[in-house]
């Protein structure tokens, strides 16, 4: 049976590199051999995609792209397609989980150096695909057509609005129409499902590439490639990562998927911040909900929106909002460069960079908080605070981090 | 370019055809992107949308609001009471824009009130910082708007605020007062949204 599997075998990779590419990224691609429990959100980043990639075909067999329709083939999936409500609630659970893991896999590239030399390319796709996830989430949540899509694409394409000169044709163009209508709805629904989706596996697959190129950090964030062992050439640190990875993140998977499930069994809603009270209504382009804020994972940015009030230099507050507010997500491209530290980890580093990150993260928690709710002069103070801080953390770092008191890098990577 | 030329450089003849040929190609590109990015402009259909609608207000009580739908906005009609005209002059120093300077209204409804007739406000029902439809807040000095509130509207979106004339308060994200459409009135209690000719009825 192994003869006639390798000459199988030995047939394809005369004709494909099937040996080879299952050598350099699996069986011999050697990661350190300390990752730890932060280091599962990639792969688990990689499953969720799966998911979403799988439950959003079979939703498209059922749902609808019309404004006359949308709202009802959804509740029509909900209710009367077999095990509709079982696939849509993996996909809109998945949607929200996908930024649960993507944001906990930002964080651990911060806390380890992940974005340091020769990794900034790296950083740099992985920041394309944020930006394409955001877009995925944002035109997914239009397709149900309830009120909080209605008036939540409304305030982001009003967004565009807001650039001096071009913006009404931008906005028009963008949507299609003079107002947010049907035809807006329909091209969403080609974004949400062709465009956007494509460019996203392409993007992971480069980002795959991209790191197996570097070869991954470590939670001590020292180059393990700088010691390797001289009679094989394989880093002394290093280990496969198949099977031990591949197993690791398997347990990983497992663990996650117990969670996932809980959540879509027993909470898919989860108290209004999955999917929001006021989306099972439909939209009405006549009256705006009460109190509208968008899904958890963009309230942080929400609330640096509506945190400028004030004019200055000119520009007016609502310009300056959407330019803070896109600046809040752009400004994690620069971190390879804004971070002067001597050292890549958060184990070697000094107090100062323990304390801003820790404040950083504070402040994005609070403003994710402050964007749920409405607005009032307190809260708008308080957005303004944390703003300034959450900009503070990226703009003193080539100061603070220069100056900190940093600890000295071990040779070999510690448990 | 090591294959080009004698001694490792290029030729000007071959930069020439280089040159040329990625012109010609950023042409040729421009060209074929013009149909598909031109396609998702505002289409025939959607342009021929929009007509302009009549509203009838003979049932408006004073203090009462309307909303009507033009082209897919909706567009509030206020009848004011004379305490709520008074109230608007003692407004102003706590706006952005109180006499209407800025390009938001027909010229018919440049003027204190911002309107054609003192009671009755015509605006779009349409925030001017990103689009959502502020609440009509005819209550004064209610706990979540403070003390200074003699009503007006406010929008849950993002805290912006304006009068009871669509004037735009100060320090709030919204940058201009509410919209005034163009409209006209048919007779007393008959208005035309969308156009201030009559003809066009």
């Amino acid at each position: 049976m192994n003869k006639q599997q390798n000459s199988m075998i030995k047939w394809i990779d005369e004709r494909f590199p099937l040996t080879s590419t299952w050598k350099a990224h699996l069986s011999e691609y050697y990661a350190p051999k300390n990752f730890n429990f932060w280091y599962y959100f990639g792969s688990l980043a990689l499953l969720v995609l799966v998911n979403q990639l799988l439950t959003g075909i079979f939703l498209t067999m059922s749902y609808k792209p019309d404004a006359g329709m949308a709202f009802a083939s959804v509740e029509y999936i909900m209710r009367d397609v077999d095990f509709g409500w079982l696939i849509r609630y993996m996909h809109s659970t998945g949607a929200s989980m996908f930024f649960v893991v993507v944001y906990l896999h930002m964080f651990r590239g911060m806390m380890y150096g992940s974005y340091r030399k020769p990794r900034e390319l790296l950083w740099l796709i992985g920041m394309a695909i944020f930006f394409v996830l955001m877009s995925l989430a944002f035109t997914g949540y239009i397709l149900p057509w309830g009120q909080m899509s209605y008036w939540g694409a409304q305030v982001i394409v009003s967004m565009f609005g807001a650039i001096p000169l071009i913006g009404d044709t931008l906005s028009n163009w963008i949507l299609g129409d003079f107002m947010l209508s049907d035809a807006a709805l329909n091209r969403f629904f080609a974004y949400h499902v062709v465009t956007l989706p494509v460019l996203i596996v392409v993007l992971v697959f480069v980002h795959i590439i991209a790191l197996h190129e570097t070869g991954s950090n470590n939670p001590d964030g020292i180059e393990i490639k700088a010691n390797k062992d001289p009679q094989t050439g394989i880093p002394v640190d290093g280990i496969p990562f198949h099977p031990y990875y591949t197993v690791k993140d398997i347990f990983g998977a497992v663990g996650f998927l117990i969670v996932f499930c809980g959540i879509i069994f027993f909470a898919p809603e989860m108290g209004g911040y999955f999917l929001e009270d006021n989306n099972f209504i439909p939209a009405n382009p006549l009256h705006t909900p009460d109190h509208i804020a968008p899904v958890w994972y963009f309230t942080p940015y929400y609330s640096m929106l509506r945190a400028v009030t004030v004019n200055f230099l000119g520009v007016d507050a609502k310009l300056w909002g959407v330019i803070l507010m896109a600046a809040a997500v752009v400004i994690f491209c620069f971190l390879p460069w804004l971070d002067r530290s001597p050292v890549k980890s958060i184990r070697y580093k000094g107090p100062y960079f323990k304390i801003a990150l820790t404040l950083f993260v504070i402040s994005f928690f609070v403003l994710g908080w402050l964007g749920t709710k409405s607005v009032t002069p307190l809260y708008t103070l308080l957005a303004q605070i944390f703003t300034t801080i959450y900009f503070a953390f990226f703009l003193l770092m080539p100061w603070y981090s220069k100056i900190d008191k940093v600890k000295p890098e071990p040779e070999n990577v510690t448990k | 370019m090591t294959d080009s030329g004698d001694n490792g450089k290029m030729s000007g003849r071959r930069r020439f055809l280089l040159v040329a040929t990625s012109v010609a190609g950023v042409v040729a590109g421009a060209g074929v992107a013009t149909p598909f990015l031109r396609s998702m402009m505002p289409s025939e259909r959607a342009k021929a949308a929009g007509a302009p609608v009549e509203v009838d207000i003979s049932k408006l009580e004073p203090g009462m609001l309307l909303t009507a739908e033009w082209r897919g906005k909706p567009v509030w009609v206020l009848k004011r009471t004379s305490e709520m005209l008074d109230d608007l002059k003692k407004l102003n120093d706590q706006l952005a824009d109180p006499n209407s300077e800025r390009d938001q209204q027909p010229p018919y409804a440049q003027n204190p009130t911002r309107s054609i007739k003192p009671q009755i406000l015509v605006v779009l029902g349409v925030c001017t910082h990103l689009g959502c439809s502020p609440v009509y807040r005819k209550d004064i000095a209610p706990a979540d708007l403070g003390e200074d509130w003699l009503g007006g509207f406010f929008c849950p979106c993002h805290g912006s605020k304006f009068d009871l004339a669509g004037r735009v308060y100060k320090n709030v994200p919204a940058p201009t007062n509410l919209v005034v459409p163009p409209y006209t009135y048919l007779s007393d209690n008959q208005l035309l949204v969308g156009s201030d000719s009559k003809e066009s009825a």
